[in-house]
């Protein structure tokens, strides 16, 4: 009865068979998606700041690190969760964000420290960090409604990761372009800011998984 | 699947016959109940339907078939858990019979304006799954295709919808 069921389902999945596009390689979209965000970021920063605040703290070392480790987990997040988006590709994708990623924390940690744990910014307690996580809150809901639009081409049998990745890669990029307009170094409530304003993105776009990812 | 992605009925039904035991024997690995292994077969068919656009003819098709017979039969398992830690299996719930007087369950309602009426009060999965199932007498590869519900999805929303509705019911009568 069961399996007669299942003749039924296919006669009826041939019957309204229809010609699809097929998708293009993850790798690609992933690139697409982080051109067109870099080009239109890259404009705006341009237009609004320039590179004088990013070049000047690019000149210390741990800086450097930090901004390269935050790039990286953007990169990597975003490539993982295009990836991780089709059935079949390897679930190992989802650890390649996570070296940058510890890299990135323990970079801005490492500032934390060498500015003795102080809660207090250059500014009073808190200092501009509300700024920054309305910076990175803020910047990444254009960013991720660009990435779930996309993601949603491949309709992903698992949403979790896909939103968990494709999250924490939104807000990596927003975090990475907050550096053109941060000229002061991390203090412990700056980063806790940061990474909050992170969790919250990743919170928010995993919750809300289904409806963004559901298909067209 | 190349050929299917083209539009070619006749090579994607045969397709779908030739992974329909090995699907089966994937799902297996997961589940000894009949029933719920063709479901779930019936299930990863469909899915493998929604996404063919994904399959990517230069990589192996096994593997894109296998990912999505064992996240189906994942899926199936922890709903199945999930439901039989609240609810009881009902499965002549879904089932709509040719004998009008069978179905009466909604016997306490005299008009369709507050059958809509009703509806309105449903979460929008479970009036989604009783409107296709039940008022448009969809089979459940039909509703599964129109709504983007799996096969076990609709089935528990159904169930779930007509024990809401109910409770609607007895309360107006009140």
């Amino acid at each position: 009865m069961a399996a007669m069921q299942t003749d039924r389902v296919i006669e009826s999945l041939a019957a309204q068979l229809q010609p699809v596009r097929r998708l293009r390689s993850p790798l690609l979209r992933a690139l697409l998606w982080l051109a067109v965000v870099g080009l239109v970021g890259g404009v705006l920063i341009a237009r609004e700041v320039g590179l004088g605040i990013f070049m000047q703290r690019m000149a210390m070392p741990r800086v450097a690190v930090e901004n390269l480790a935050t790039a990286l987990t953007a990169v990597t997040a975003i490539i993982a969760a295009f990836e991780l988006s089709v059935p079949g590709h390897s679930p190992r994708w989802a650890v390649l964000p996570v070296l940058p990623f510890l890299s990135w924390v323990l970079a801005s940690g490492l500032g934390c420290l060498r500015n003795g744990l102080s809660l207090h910014g250059a500014d009073g307690f808190a200092g501009d960090s509300p700024h920054c996580f309305a910076f990175i809150a803020g910047a990444s809901v254009p960013l991720a409604a660009g990435l779930f639009w996309m993601l949603r081409r491949a309709r992903p049998i698992a949403p979790l990761p896909v939103a968990v990745l494709g999250t924490l890669g939104v807000a990596a990029s927003a975090a990475f372009m907050l550096q053109f307009f941060h000229p002061f170094d991390v203090t412990l409530i700056d980063l806790t800011l940061h990474l909050s304003a992170v969790a919250l993105v990743m919170l928010i776009g995993t919750a809300w998984r289904r409806p963004l990812l559901a298909a067209h | 699947m190349r050929a299917a992605q083209s539009g070619d009925r006749a090579a994607y039904e045969r397709l779908l016959r030739e992974i329909s035991p090995l699907i089966r024997a994937l799902v297996r690995r997961h589940c000894s109940n009949r029933a719920d292994i063709e479901e779930m077969v019936q299930d990863t068919l469909l899915t493998v339907h929604r996404v063919r656009h994904t399959y990517d003819p230069s990589r192996p098709f096994c593997p894109w078939l296998a990912a999505i017979a064992w996240r189906r039969s994942i899926d199936a398992l922890r709903r199945r858990i999930r439901v039989s830690k609240h609810e009881t299996r009902e499965d002549g719930a879904y089932e709509t019979f040719s004998d009008a007087a069978a179905n009466s369950d909604l016997e306490g309602v005299r008009s369709a304006e507050e059958v809509q009426d009703l509806l309105q009060l449903l979460p929008p999965r479970q009036r989604e799954a009783l409107q296709a199932l039940k008022l448009k007498e969809m089979t459940l590869a039909e509703a599964s295709l129109a709504s983007g519900q799996s096969v076990a999805a609709l089935k528990v929303n159904t169930h779930r919808a007509l024990k809401a509705l109910r409770a609607l019911i007895e309360g107006r009568k009140r």
